[in-house]
C-alpha cells in the first residue's frame, strides 16, 4: 500500500509543520487523514471537526494553501502524494489546527447583522413572497453556514484588520434585503461604515473558495451600490 | 502567490492595480519631460528629438498598453459594482485575457505608427 506524507502545522502562532505517514486508500478525506494521524500516532494533535459531511463547517482548514472543507475535499482531488494541512488563515491559532474565530463572529456582530422585527409572537407569521426580487437577492445569500473559508481566502482581511470581511458583509447584504428586517438603516451604517464594504478590492477570492459557491463579491458589490446610491439620493437604505 | 489566490479574477486585481501604480511613476516623468518640450521653439525640437530615441518609443509603447490595461480593467471593476450580476459566475474573469489582448492591439497599433 502506498503512503501519503501529511504536513500538519503544530503549535500556536509560533511552531512548525511535522511530517506523518499515512496508508493511502481508496476513499479518504483530508478529515480522515487527519483523523487516522491523531488516533494512531499522536493523540495530542488538535484539530476541529463536528458532522463531516458538509453540513457544520467547522472542521475548515487550509489545504495545500487553499481553505477547504475537509471533510469535504478527497485526498484524490488534490492529486499530490504530499498534503500540507495547516490552521485556517488570518485567525488567530490557538494550538495545531484549531483558530480562535472569536474575531470573525464578532465581526458578524459588528457588521449589523442583528435581526430586528417589529412583530412578535401574537401577530400571524410575515408573507415573503418567494418570487420577489429582494427576496431572490437575499436567498442567493442566506445559506452561508459560517465557516470562515472565505474569511481565510481574502487577501483585503489579511491587511486591514478592521475589514469586517466577506462573510460579515454577505450576511449584512441578506438582511438588507429581507422585508422583514426592521434594522435595514443600522445594518446599512455598519456595513458601509469604516472596515465596511468599500473596502472589497473584488479580487473574487472569497468566491473561488466559497465550498457551496456563494458570491461574497456579489453581496458587497450590491452593498457598495446600495450605499453609493442612498447617498446620492439621500434615502436611507 | 498561494493557491488561494490562483484565479483568473485575482489577476486582473493585480494586473490592474500594478498597471496603475506603473502608471502613477512614469506618467509625472512624462509630464515633465512634455512641460519642458513646451519652453520654447529650440526646447521642443530637441524634445521632438530626443522622442525619436528607441528607449523613449519603448518608454511610450509600454505607457500605450498600460493605459490601456488599467482603463479595461478598471471599466471591468465598473461592471460588476454596477451592472446586473448573472445566476452564475459575475466576477467577469475573462476580461483580463480581453483586456490583456486588446492592450497589446493598442500597444501593436502604437508601434505600427511609430515604425511606418
Amino acid at each position: 500500500m502506498s503512503h501519503l506524507t501529511v504536513r500538519i502545522w503544530r503549535g500556536a502562532d509560533e511552531g512548525e509543520f511535522q511530517d506523518f505517514s499515512v496508508p493511502m486508500r481508496e476513499n479518504q478525506t483530508v478529515l480522515d487523514v487527519v483523523s487516522e494521524v491523531q488516533r494512531t500516532q499522536d493523540q495530542s494533535l488538535s484539530y476541529r471537526f463536528a458532522c463531516r459531511v458538509g453540513v457544520c463547517g467547522s472542521c475548515a482548514m487550509m489545504v495545500n494553501g487553499k481553505p477547504r472543507w475537509t471533510c469535504r475535499t478527497h485526498i484524490r482531488s488534490l492529486k499530490s502524494s504530499v498534503v500540507t494541512i495547516a490552521p485556517l488563515r488570518n485567525m488567530p491559532r490557538i494550538k495545531d489546527l484549531v483558530t480562535d474565530m472569536s474575531g470573525f463572529i464578532d465581526k458578524w456582530g459588528r457588521a449589523g447583522n442583528v435581526f430586528e422585527s417589529q412583530r412578535d409572537r401574537g401577530d400571524a407569521p410575515a408573507l415573503v413572497d418567494p418570487s420577489s426580487p429582494m427576496r431572490k437577492v437575499a436567498d442567493a445569500a442566506i445559506e452561508c453556514i459560517n465557516c470562515g473559508v472565505c474569511h481565510a481566502a481574502c487577501d483585503v482581511v489579511s491587511w486591514n484588520d478592521a475589514y469586517l470581511g466577506p462573510a460579515a458583509l454577505n450576511r449584512a447584504w441578506s438582511l438588507v434585503n429581507d422585508e422583514r428586517h426592521s434594522g435595514k438603516k443600522e445594518t446599512m451604517m455598519a456595513a458601509m461604515g469604516d472596515g465596511g464594504c468599500g473596502n472589497c478590492h473584488s479580487q473574487g477570492n472569497c468566491m473561488a473558495a466559497c465550498p457551496i459557491g456563494l458570491s461574497p463579491t456579489r453581496s458587497i458589490a450590491g452593498l457598495k451600490k446600495m450605499s453609493l446610491m442612498s447617498l446620492l439620493g439621500g434615502s436611507d437604505a | 502567490m498561494t493557491e488561494h489566490r490562483i484565479n483568473l479574477s485575482y489577476l486582473a486585481f493585480l494586473m490592474h492595480r500594478l498597471s496603475g501604480l506603473a502608471l502613477v511613476c512614469f506618467l509625472p516623468f512624462h509630464f515633465l519631460v512634455l512641460g519642458l518640450g513646451l519652453e520654447g521653439e529650440a526646447a521642443l525640437d530637441d524634445m521632438l528629438v530626443f522622442t525619436q530615441q528607441p528607449l523613449v518609443k519603448f518608454g511610450e509603447w509600454v505607457l500605450v498598453v498600460l493605459f490601456s490595461l488599467h482603463l479595461l480593467l478598471g471599466l471591468r471593476v465598473l461592471v460588476i459594482e454596477w451592472a446586473p450580476w448573472p445566476q452564475q459566475g459575475g466576477l467577469r474573469s475573462g476580461w483580463v485575457v480581453i483586456a490583456g489582448l486588446i492592450a497589446l492591439a493598442l500597444g501593436w497599433l502604437f508601434l505600427d505608427g511609430v515604425m511606418s
